[in-house]
């Protein structure tokens, strides 16, 4: 189990650190020790089970939206509203540079406090978010900028006001008009894809996925109530679901596995963002030979085979 | 003489459509049989199944609409003869190799007769062409994997190359669990499908029953050029359950019904079944002349 693992790598740390500068012999010695055991630690988290991929996906401390933006692009411009009704700000989106040339960067938002979850509702978007990231696509297919998502959501937000408001048109219209978009369009699941609600953000000429993210039809404890009538058994769910970056490439639902640093991306975001960044620079390049027709028609044959029979 | 053999066809296409719907419509039970009695699950009021028929499955009661099958309704809205399926054979499969799943696919086909959920045909409407895609929500509860997701494609680029209208009756639980990810994946296949169809000037018509929800209220079901509803239908995203677990409160009567939907704008008409096949006929009249594709 991931949990217990990263529990001991933490109790070694923070030994480490306590530790401190004393060159003392005895003291040099523990720290030997407790290195090379945390590294023989990390090297078991090699292999995952889907449960532990899960809650990797979930953790808290995975780098979220804001600091991706932060890392791997500058002069970001922050757009909002759907231009309807409202601002959904459980969906961070706006303009921004890539090495030097603008994009549009729309992906869910999660927080990393209680209030800052609450505020971003958990990173749950209703209709207007998902129409707030329609207008910035349309938009940024008008003024020919690639677009690059950001996929981290327990789903849609199953409220009454999201249905009063169209929550299945909303995702229904997304899928549509992202099938046709003429710019590059690249989708990168970071961390939870559960449902519809990532999905109204995930049809990309590439779809990238972290090495410990999960991608589904719905979150396990959805997916075990629905089909077992029981939430309790979510564990088993992960095993069956196939939800994990290595199934969705055999499955070719992905087009790519981002390497994320040994026991998850928590433990060194800035390794992780390396990766990020290189996958991104390579897929973007290869797009932008591409003329708008034929990213459009690239698009739409790639979804056009899932599940072909 | 090709008359004859264009009489001989209709004839075994209608005769085909007839024989498929007739556990539903009893045109083809023997003079002899007893009256079978059907209760409402509404009203709780028995009525003979030819009175059920009779009224297309509305309670001769209490005004319930009762789901039906999908051949059932295609002989409810074709003109007699005019019916031919397309891809009847495209059956299910089981791409996760989901524990369980390949029996419980056999069940479906044993109980209803169908291969999976969608049923998908050509016809006419009061002599006017269309494909039409009828969701079966007896088989499966009308989820969609990749078996529905193809043949909803299918049918839309058929539409398409042939320069059809497109009718799709939806009826759905949502995504098809077993088939995971693909299920889910299907959603993008036949949106994307259906904004090609709908850039090339096709007219789509999305006719949502009871109940519509989940995936495929998040895809084709909701991007109809017309979008018309039955009376009562629960449409929705989310189901009820769920919403009502996390927001913890019950839910009006009348969430996400039909009368709903129209209320905040999402379907043109509500239309009861006895107007069906005159509203259809209507709306493909409206689109046949005229227009600056016409
Ligand atoms: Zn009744």
């Amino acid at each position: 189990m991931i949990k217990e693992v990263l529990r001991q790598i933490d109790d070694m740390d923070k030994e480490l650190k306590a530790l401190g500068e004393d060159r003392s012999a005895e003291v040099k010695q523990r720290r030997k020790q407790l290195e090379q055991a945390r590294a023989e630690l990390l090297e078991g988290c090699n292999s995952l089970s889907a449960a532990d991929k899960v809650f990797l996906a979930r953790h808290p401390h995975r780098p979220k939206i804001d600091e991706y933006i932060d890392a791997l692009f500058t002069d970001f411009f922050v757009q909002r509203g759907d231009r309807q009704c409202k601002e959904d700000p459980s969906i961070l989106g706006g303009i921004a540079l890539y090495k030097g040339k603008p994009v549009t960067v729309i992906g869910h938002r999660k927080g990393n406090t209680l209030e800052e979850n609450m505020k971003y509702n958990f990173g749950m978007p209703g209709p207007e978010g998902y129409r707030k990231a329609l207008r910035m696509m349309k938009q940024a297919e008008k003024f020919g900028r690639p677009i690059i998502t950001f996929i981290d959501t327990p789903g849609a937000y199953p409220g009454k006001e999201a249905e009063e408001r169209g929550q299945g048109e909303a995702i229904a219209r997304n899928l549509a008009e992202m099938s046709t978009l003429t710019v590059p369009v690249i989708a990168v699941v970071t961390g939870e894809g559960s449902s519809g609600g990532a999905l109204a953000l995930g049809v990309g000429n590439r779809v990238l996925m972290l090495e410990n993210a999960i991608y589904s039809v719905l979150s396990p404890e959805g997916f075990a109530s629905i089909l077992w009538k029981d939430a309790s058994r979510h564990e088993e769910a992960c095993d069956v679901m196939k939800l994990t970056a290595q199934d969705l490439l055999n499955y070719k639902v992905i087009d790519e596995i981002i390497p994320e640093p040994l026991g998850g991306a928590q433990l060194d975001h800035q390794a992780l963002f390396a990766n990020v960044d290189a996958a991104l620079e390579r897929n973007l390049s290869q797009l932008s030979r591409l003329s708008g027709s034929a990213l459009a028609s690239q698009r739409h044959k790639k979804f056009r085979q899932m599940g072909e029979v | 003489m090709p008359k004859v053999l264009d009489a001989l066809t209709g004839l075994g296409r209608s005769s085909t459509l007839a024989r498929k719907a007739a556990p539903e419509s009893g045109e083809l039970a023997p003079i002899w049989q007893p009256p079978v009695f059907v209760t409402c699950p509404g009203c709780e009021r028995r009525a003979t199944r030819r009175a059920w028929a009779e009224s297309m499955y509305v309670c001769p009661n209490c005004g319930r609409y009762q789901p039906i099958g999908g051949y059932y309704r295609l002989s409810l809205i074709l003109d007699h003869g005019t019916f031919r399926e397309l891809d009847e054979k495209l059956e299910g499969s089981d791409p996760l190799d989901f524990p369980g799943y390949k029996e419980k696919l056999a069940k479906q086909t044993r109980k209803t007769g169908l291969s999976d959920a969608a049923i998908a045909a050509t016809g006419k409407i009061e002599g006017m062409p269309a494909v039409v895609v009828v969701l079966d929500s007896h088989f499966f509860m009308g989820s969609m994997g990749t078996a529905v997701g193809e043949k909803v494609t299918r049918a839309i680029e058929y539409a398409t190359n042939k320069k059809l209208p497109l009718i799709i009756f939806s009826a759905s639980g949502g995504a098809r669990m077993q088939e995971g990810i693909l299920s889910l994946m299907q959603m993008a296949k036949t949106s994307a499908a259906i904004a090609d169809f709908s850039a090339k000037g096709g007219l789509y018509i999305s006719y949502l029953t009871h109940p519509t929800t989940g995936g495929v209220t998040a895809s084709f079901a909701s991007l109809g050029d017309i979008m018309l509803a039955e009376p009562g239908a629960l449409i929705g995203f989310a189901g009820p359950r769920v919403i009502e677990q996390t927001i913890g409160e019950k839910l009006p009567a009348g969430f996400q019904r039909s009368e709903f939907q129209e209320e905040h704008g999402f379907v043109d008409a509500i239309v009861p079944r006895s107007e069906m096949k005159a509203t259809l006929a209507q709306i493909l009249r409206l689109h046949s002349k005229g227009g600056r594709r016409g």
